[in-house]
């Protein structure tokens, strides 16, 4: 138990370490993020000037909400990026193979590795763009330190759901043998039901209440909620994480469930 | 070749397709949605955003097709396959436009295409059409197109320098079209001066929108400026290619 608790952590290490690597990428991406920032940041200005209150949210409110989803994409591989490419890749080539032959197991395995890779991206391209953001505008990030636990706790628990949906995807590779199109049209769901577009709390009637049911809503709006304490009242919060916590159990269980019909299919060829 | 390779796997390039013009589409989503709850967003109604989105988003289709894919320089830079290219008789910039020719982006186009003809069709009584203003429409798109072109010819030499810094290239495109696709009025002024003066990313579709619109510039420029785009398209491909040239010069190979 213990050595394989060593095992994944290095993993999870190994993972952070490898895009600590890219130093200028990492600054590139913040410039990236803050530009974004400013721009989406001035649109909700005016929207919010037009309609005070919209989605529950005053107008410090929906700015916090811009900076920090800023600060949230490249963690939760929101727009892409991550490692389902790479396992497409390894199916592709037959790597996979070698993957299988190791002393761990396959998910847990990318689990740990994308988690490290979410942690650097929380650090190197997570803080300045809120720090940017706070310094232009005003937001309204809470003081009290037990709200920003809370939402650490919300963060990684949506960064889990988003791992067991980008795993889907990888495995998805052994069927298809070309990711690309699967990833895009993900890609085009995860932008749009995640809240990165718009808040889901502004997306209208019985539509919205679907949207705001599906996984992708655990990845951003549920955090964003739990930080801006919309959720209040202990009740409220174990709400939002119990529906995280949810998600993470089905997403990892089809996961291996997925995993285990993949692996009995694959044939391994010499050469 | 490139074409002939992504029809090999004809269901993912349809999928890619398709999904690329979903994909911008969402903006326009985005901004639908807003539209459920105001009328006017920075006094522009949703017609008059449509025009904006779908010229902006048409020109950055083009710039894309054609020379997106010089975002991939750091790639082949880092592993050394540019000195491949270095040695081929033809001018690197083609060579490196024309890798992994991306078919699928023609998706960005017709969707852009598609919102500006509704725009058009939608706003077309309440324009005061003039000869100059019908010109101005195919111009606005070609010279955006144009301007989206220098600023990834730009990008592509920023990373002779700054290796893999491929998403700055991307704030001033994807960035500047999400900005472009929202009227100037929402923007504070120091950013419009920003983009019309020094990225000139107004030229792209602001300031001729504007003017079919009938609307006056937020600072203030005059009417005539609308007509200039061609013209900064020209001024500013110049820095851009010789950036380039500087940095195909200054270009040292890994060795691997």
């Amino acid at each position: 138990m213990r050595q394989r608790a060593a095992l994944y952590t290095a993993v999870a290490a190994g993972g952070f370490r490898r895009y600590a690597t890219y130093g200028t990428a990492t600054a590139a991406g913040v410039f990236t993020n803050t530009v974004f920032g400013f721009i989406v940041a001035y649109t909700y200005m005016a929207l919010w000037d037009e309609r005070p209150g919209l989605g529950g949210y005053d107008q410090a409110e929906a700015l916090t909400f811009v900076w920090v989803s800023q600060s949230l994409l490249a963690a939760g591989a929101l727009i892409g990026g991550g490692f389902q490419e790479e396992i497409q890749e390894r199916v592709r080539t037959g790597d996979i193979a070698v993957d299988l032959y190791r002393p761990a197991d396959l998910q847990m395995w990318w689990l740990a590795s994308d988690l490290g890779r979410a942690a650097f991206q929380l650090l190197g391209r997570g803080v300045l763009p809120i720090v940017a953001g706070a310094l232009a505008f005003r937001l309204a990030l809470p003081t009290d330190p037990w709200r920003w636990a809370l939402f650490m706790v919300s963060v990684i628990l949506g960064l889990v759901v988003g791992f067991g949906v980008r795993y889907l995807l990888g495995l998805a590779a052994f069927w298809l043998m070309d990711g690309a199109g699967i990833n895009l049209m993900a890609t085009v769901v995860s932008i749009f039901c995640s809240g990165m577009l718009l808040p889901l709390t502004i997306f209208p009637g019985a539509f919205g209440e679907f949207v705001r049911a599906l996984p992708w809503a655990a990845m951003l709006q549920v955090p964003m909620d739990v930080l801006m304490g919309k959720h209040s009242g202990a009740g409220g919060a174990a709400g939002a994480l119990g529906f995280q916590v949810f998600w993470a159990v089905v997403l990892l269980g089809l996961g291996r469930l997925v995993q285990s019909a993949a692996t009995r299919k694959v044939v391994v060829q010499g050469g | 070749m490139w074409i002939r390779s992504t029809m090999t796997y004809r269901a993912s390039f349809l999928l890619s397709t398709f999904g690329n013009a979903v994909i911008t589409l969402l903006d326009f989503v985005a901004i639908s949605i807003m539209f459920s709850h105001v009328d006017a967003l920075g006094g522009f109604t949703l017609p008059e955003i449509a025009l904006l989105y779908g010229s902006c988003s048409a020109s950055l289709g083009l710039a894309d097709l054609l020379l997106g894919n010089t975002d991939r320089i750091g790639v082949r830079i880092r592993d050394g396959s540019l000195d491949t290219m270095l040695v081929r008789p033809v001018p690197v910039l083609a060579q490196v436009a024309a890798d992994r020719f991306a078919l699928r982006r023609v998706g960005r186009i017709a969707q852009g295409l598609g919102v500006l003809t509704w725009a058009l069709w939608t706003l077309g009584p309440q324009v005061a059409w003039t000869p100059g203003k019908v010109l101005l429409v195919p111009v606005m798109i070609t010279a955006g197109a144009a301007i989206f072109g220098a600023v990834m010819v730009a990008g592509a030499a920023f990373q002779f320098v700054a290796g893999d810094a491929a998403e700055v290239q991307n704030s001033f495109t994807y960035g500047g079209c999400t900005m472009l696709q929202y009227p100037p009025t929402v923007f504070a002024k120091d950013l419009l001066r920003g983009v019309t003066f020094i990225v000139p990313l107004a030229f792209v579709n602001w300031l001729p929108a504007l003017h079919v619109l009938g609307r006056p510039d937020p600072l203030g420029l005059p009417g005539w400026v609308a007509y200039l785009s061609p013209l900064v398209a020209f001024v500013v491909f110049l820095p851009a290619s010789l950036a380039w040239r500087a940095g195909v010069r200054s270009y040292r190979s890994t060795g691997s």
